[in-house]
């Protein structure tokens, strides 16, 4: 059996996950930071991957980094493309998945209380201190929700993904690729497995999720 | 040394206008009711909200001007604020805490701060626990080290004791009196507690809707406000509206037409609206002493009365007797317990007695 699909799919949900961890978090401080009309634009443009069928989103990063697009022009001037390659996988991946980091981010963020960060500033500490040391550890339940939640969404990425790195067994096809030829192909006793495997990663993050945003919450910082 | 605040900034409801200076070795307790502006007045100063003009100096320094457009931001402005709620990092040990604004300096010269403001607050043998392994006095002390390790230029404490039960209360004020005592830099406290401001400070602001209505020293705005707000916001519950009968070197002599009776008053006229007197400062002719004094003596009904721990509230009525049922009052008398058991029984009227030197009078 090719097993292909799983690693292709971890690395891709892995990576995908790390680069939205970095982008939604500080999309989300920068938000919080700033207010106005326009900003109700920038919400919408953030959340837009996660309403938008996959399909859409996968249309519109082909026009972005394709042969005639801007992205794609200025990755050729430097003997890149990027459709149909692995990290056209990451990309889709991670475009659809950073809505979700940067929600749980913002609303994780915003519950800290801002006598923390306001006694934090008397105490001398500069803005990235006062973020690194004190809103990021109070926030970080919420922002490790965030990411899990990422993972899941970036395992189970079809449409966009399908549209931007297409089907190339072994180099872009992920797990969920690899279950619909499987399925088109008749094969059924290969998308039987990937669903279990697809499966089982899915529900021990969730599972895992639950564990660190409840069952251990109330137990932080007492002394041991 | 002194810190001198001169901001206005606009308010929802009112305008935050304050002109004040205060001196080191003198705190300053910023009394006022609730929405009064007094912790809005704490943050400007610390930097934490942007008054609209006005200046902020503290010795040299200057914090705030916006004529020449000088805005020090809170981070180094280097004053220790007290937060109502302490606002400790539940996620550092109270050790941690108090390092938070030390990091810069050499590690010897941290871990001598940090033994020394450990001292101070009697926080030995605490240092490893977690905000929410503490009481709510130790979290206050742990506060209160946090914002000394910084060695800050003035202490600003935001109703620092409202978050304790009663019977820390005394005990944390103690301390806190200790700390200001061997601080000795400009130091404001915010409280809506009268008997706190008296008791923990030397000089009192009275705030009233972003106004400043009196400040001075403590004993003078107790012993003659300067307005009738004053007097109500500093606890005095007597107050009749006056006419002016006649004034001499010694007083003057006021119909006090409210309470229905002729009061002689050992202070100038100036231009007095109104009398008042504290309520603890009504006494009882126990017996009438013959041939005494019968100056601002006059019969009284007990309307009714109402009891603290230690001492007895009474609603009096002036002249005559209540009319029926009728609630009405003319004055409140205060007295200890034992006093009040002493005469309780003996029948009315009673006579009071309104001390002309503690009487006072104030323009409208």
């Amino acid at each position: 059996m090719d097993w292909s699909p799983v690693w292709i799919s971890l690395a891709t949900s892995v990576t995908a996950t790390l680069i939205v961890m970095v982008v939604g978090l500080a999309a989300a401080a920068w938000r919080e930071r700033h207010n106005g009309p326009v900003m109700a634009l920038v919400d919408g443009l953030f959340l837009l991957p996660l309403v938008l069928p996959p399909t859409v989103v996968g249309f519109f990063l082909l026009l972005l980094f394709g042969r005639h697009g801007p992205l794609g022009k200025l990755l050729l001037r430097f003997g890149q493309t990027v459709v149909f390659s692995w990290p056209a996988t990451v990309i889709a991946a991670a475009v659809v998945s950073f809505p979700l980091m940067y929600l749980t981010a913002r609303a994780a963020l915003e519950q800290v209380d801002p006598h923390f960060l306001q006694a934090a500033r008397t105490l001398g500490a500069s803005e990235w201190r006062v973020f690194r040391e004190v809103a990021l550890p109070l926030a970080w339940p919420g922002i490790l929700a965030g990411t899990i939640l990422s993972f899941a969404r970036a395992l189970g990425e079809f449409g966009a993904t399908l549209m931007l790195a297409g089907n190339i067994p072994g180099k872009t096809a992920t797990i969920p690729i690899a279950i619909y030829f499987a399925v088109e192909a008749d094969d059924v006793q290969h998308a039987l497995a990937w669903c279990a495997v697809d499966m089982t990663i899915s529900l021990s993050l969730l599972a895992a999720l639950y564990y660190w945003t409840h069952a251990r919450g109330p137990a932080r910082w007492v002394r041991r | 040394m002194a810190l001198e605040v001169q901001i206005a900034k606009e308010l929802p409801d009112f305008t935050l206008d304050v002109n004040f200076r205060a001196e080191s070795g003198a705190p300053l307790s910023i009394l006022g009711p609730s929405g009064a502006g007094k912790t809005m007045l704490l943050r400007c100063i610390a930097g934490l909200e942007r008054p609209d003009r006005g200046r902020i100096v503290l010795d040299d320094r200057v914090l705030f001007d916006s004529e020449r457009k000088v805005r020090i931001p809170a981070r180094s402005r280097r004053l220790g604020l007290l937060f109502q709620h302490h606002a400790l990092f539940p996620h550092r040990t109270a050790l941690q805490n108090i390092a938070f604004g030390v990091r810069n300096l050499s590690r010897a010269d941290q871990e001598k701060r940090i033994t020394e403001v450990v001292r101070r607050t009697h926080l030995a043998g605490l240092e490893q626990r977690y905000p929410r392994e503490l009481s709510g006095g130790e979290q206050q002390r742990v506060a209160l080290a946090r914002a000394l390790a910084i060695e800050p230029g003035a202490l600003l404490l935001d109703e620092p004791l409202s978050a304790l039960d009663a019977h820390l209360r005394s005990q944390i004020e103690a301390r806190l009196q200790e700390t200001f005592a061997e601080y000795r830099r400009p130091t404001l406290l915010v409280t809506h507690n009268i008997e706190e401001a008296y008791r923990l400070c030397d000089q009192l602001l009275v705030l009233s809707r972003g106004r400043i209505a009196a400040c001075g020293p403590k004993e003078e705005i107790f012993k003659r406000p300067p307005s009738l707000e004053v007097a109500r916001l500093t606890g005095c519950k007597n107050f009749s509206k006056v006419k002016a009968l006649s004034a001499d070197t010694e007083g003057a002599t006021v119909e006090a037409t409210d309470w229905g009776c002729q009061l002689r008053i050992a202070h100038p006229l100036d231009r007095a609206a109104y009398v008042g007197i504290r309520a603890h400062h009504v006494d009882f002719e126990e017996a009438a002493i013959p041939g005494a004094s019968t100056e601002n003596t006059f019969p009284c009904w007990l309307v009714r009365s109402s009891e603290t721990p230690f001492r007895t509230t009474l609603f009096l009525k002036l002249q005559e007797p209540p009319a029926g049922d009728s609630p009405e009052f003319h004055l409140q008398a205060e007295v200890f317990k034992e006093k009040w058991e002493r005469f309780r029984d003996q029948p009315m009227p009673w006579h009071v007695r309104l001390s002309p030197a503690l009487l006072f009078l104030m323009p409208k």
